[in-house]
């Protein structure tokens, strides 16, 4: 049946620069414009917040350089890096999974689900409790080569002339459940003392991160995002189904191959500095694309609505004192009922 | 075969198929210049295979295709995407994308990191949009159309992408028979205007009509190719479908059209 509704056209905002003419939604643009404000009042709150209340004026004047030497080391020294974490860790979790949902072409293609992130817990524990070694250095290698090699992994199984993305997501829920024995088989093999370790890892948290931790991070993150944003025009062809796209001119593989890579490496970065949190890559795509309601996902809204959702949820667990790590599992959890008892609906 | 010089694309000796299942092997095909090209034959005599080697969407195995006097995998992806445009069978519309948004896409090979959008690629999705009559669903929500409004619009997305050659792999399959004849003509007109044209189509009598250059196919090898007219025989049509039939000149045109014999009944009482 053919409704009698006439679209209003989409407000685009377009943008002349010489002969080149820049287009973006107007929805998508103020989407963007409140998560970023979303972002600033949720920040400087949780700069506020803590054992030691500050109002809002002293967070600014801290930030801004001026106020009190107490309190701007608390601002600046103790809790910006855990806010700029939270924020930019968001951002790179949830370009990622808006990167392999749309790579997949389902909403569950997300890095935790298809087993980067057991992938960096088994790469972080062997260092721990086979390495015997507590270095942060170490154990973040450890973790990015564990993403690495799970992903590699993922994509040479699930290799058959291309990638498909069905495949994929089933061939790395396979590994992801295959990794997690081998995890728990880590971790029963070993002391207690170091397990118990070991296992405070497994739930991610960034309480003990400062600033040094944040810098090489950040460094990495603001390399690798220009990158995404390079390929993504031809990338999102992909959303046309594989023949209209390679008759389009993209080359399909390369263009896979490539954000693969940049998917891995922004959960890997994360995942290295913070220990896995899940759930964050798999929501954020999805509830930023309920917001922007454009076709498609939109890179930059999935990253700010991640960064929401990260910050939200290391202030819960701050108040609740337990890590950011678990507080994303719990939510997603929720999520996951959600979709479930949604779908069921549809049924 | 005919023996025009060189012709923009052809394929000389090509062996064609998918993970070592072979289709055709050694096949020698040439689309003339300016002509409204249609391949005909069975299910699965490998048409759209054909379509799809030609278009660089597969790799031969042996043999070569040629785009403009050059072997068209050494051109890179984008630039066969400026000379050789395809409809393939089986597309997806984003969720929730707009006419004009599918329309745009074809612009993709036009465009580069330095010149993202300009005015040249609104006048081509502007004139893709009239040229197949959806200048007023341009807002609309492609899922939402019907059948035969969808596949304008990915007519005119593959319109927008401006090549001079246009493949179209069964293009009509799934429209009822007047958004069928609506299309043809479409593709008439741009034939007119110069394209050169190459579909795979179902409809024996539609390819008839429209083709002015016909190619039989069968078990992955040409059997016959021409100008309709000349070609078109009811010992051909038995050959290449087994499909005993007699041929009369179309009421219309006076182009060949086949009517199937079947098993004859006698007409019934009225």
């Amino acid at each position: 049946m053919n409704a009698l509704t006439v679209d209003a056209p989409p407000r685009v905002l377009s943008v002349r620069m010489g002969g080149a003419i820049w287009r973006v939604e107007m929805r998508t643009l103020v989407v963007r414009i409140v998560l970023v404000l979303v972002l600033v009042v949720l920040g400087m709150g949780a700069l506020a917040v803590g054992t030691f209340q500050l109002d809002l004026a002293q967070v600014f004047s801290a930030l801004t350089g001026s106020g009190e030497g107490n309190v701007r080391k608390l601002v600046l020294e103790w809790r910006l890096p855990r806010v700029l974490f939270a924020m930019l860790g968001g951002i790179a979790l949830g370009v990622s999974g808006a990167i392999f949902q749309s790579l997949t072409r389902n909403p569950l293609g997300s890095p935790d689900v298809i087993g980067f992130d057991a992938g960096s817990y088994t790469g972080a524990l062997v260092v721990m409790l086979v390495l015997g070694s507590v270095s942060y250095t170490l154990i973040a290698t450890g973790a990015v080569l564990g993403g690495v090699a799970a992903a590699l992994l993922v994509y040479v199984l699930a290799y058959r002339g291309g990638i498909q993305g069905f495949r994929f997501i089933i061939v790395g829920i396979g590994l992801s459940a295959f990794l997690v024995g081998i995890n728990s088989y880590l971790l029963i093999s070993t002391g207690t003392q170091e397990a118990r370790a070991a296992i405070a890892w497994g739930f991610g948290s960034f309480s003990a991160l400062g600033s040094e931790q944040l810098l090489p991070f950040a460094l990495v993150l603001v390399a690798i995002l220009p990158l995404v944003a390079l390929v993504r025009r031809g990338f999102a062809q992909l959303e046309l189904g594989d023949d209209a796209a390679r008759a389009l001119g993209v080359d399909l593989e390369r263009s896979r191959l490539i954000m693969t890579v940049l998917g891995v490496s922004l959960t890997a970065i994360v995942t290295a500095a913070a220990g896995p949190i899940s759930f964050v890559a798999l929501v954020a795509p999805q509830v930023a694309r309920r917001l922007v309601r454009s076709p498609g996902l939109d890179m930059a809204s999935a990253g700010l609505t991640g960064a929401v959702l990260l910050l939200v949820a290391d202030f819960i667990g701050q108040r609740f004192e337990i890590t950011v790590g678990l507080v994303t599992v719990v939510l997603g959890g929720g999520y996951f009922a959600w979709l479930l008892i949604k779908e069921g609906i549809r049924r | 075969m005919t023996d025009t010089p060189s012709p923009r694309l052809h394929a000389e000796g090509v062996t064609i198929g998918y993970d070592r299942r072979t289709i055709s092997t050694d096949l020698t095909v040439a689309i003339p210049d300016r002509s409204f090209t249609v391949i005909v034959g069975p299910n699965a005599c490998g048409k759209s295979t054909l379509l799809r080697a030609l278009s660089r969407l597969i790799r031969p195995e042996k043999g070569v295709v040629v785009l403009d006097g050059k072997e068209i995998h050494s051109y890179r992806a984008k630039e066969v995407a400026r000379r050789v445009g395809l409809l393939p069978q089986s597309s997806l519309a984003p969720d929730g994308i707009r006419v004009s948004d599918l329309v745009a896409r074809g612009r993709y090979p036009h465009q580069s990191l330095t010149r993202p959008w300009t005015g040249d690629d609104q006048t081509a999705v502007d004139e893709a949009m009239a040229a197949t009559g959806i200048t007023e669903l341009s807002a609309r929500i492609v899922d939402e159309l019907s059948g035969g409004q969808r596949q304008r619009v990915w007519v005119a997305m593959v319109l927008a992408q401006q090549t001079p050659l246009l493949l179209l792999d069964e293009p009509t399959t799934f429209l009822d028979i007047a958004h069928q004849i609506e299309l043809l003509e479409l593709l008439t007109d741009l034939h007119e205007r110069g394209s050169t044209l190459v579909a795979v189509l179902h409809d024996l009598n539609h390819a008839a009509r429209y083709a002015t250059h016909l190619i039989a196919m069968k078990d992955g090898e040409v059997v016959a190719e021409g100008r309709p007219s000349d070609i078109v025989t009811a010992e051909l049509v038995e050959e290449v479908f087994g499909l005993p039939c007699v041929v009369v000149p179309d009421p219309i045109t006076g182009k060949p059209s086949v009517v199937p014999i079947g098993r004859v009944r006698s007409v019934g009482s009225r």
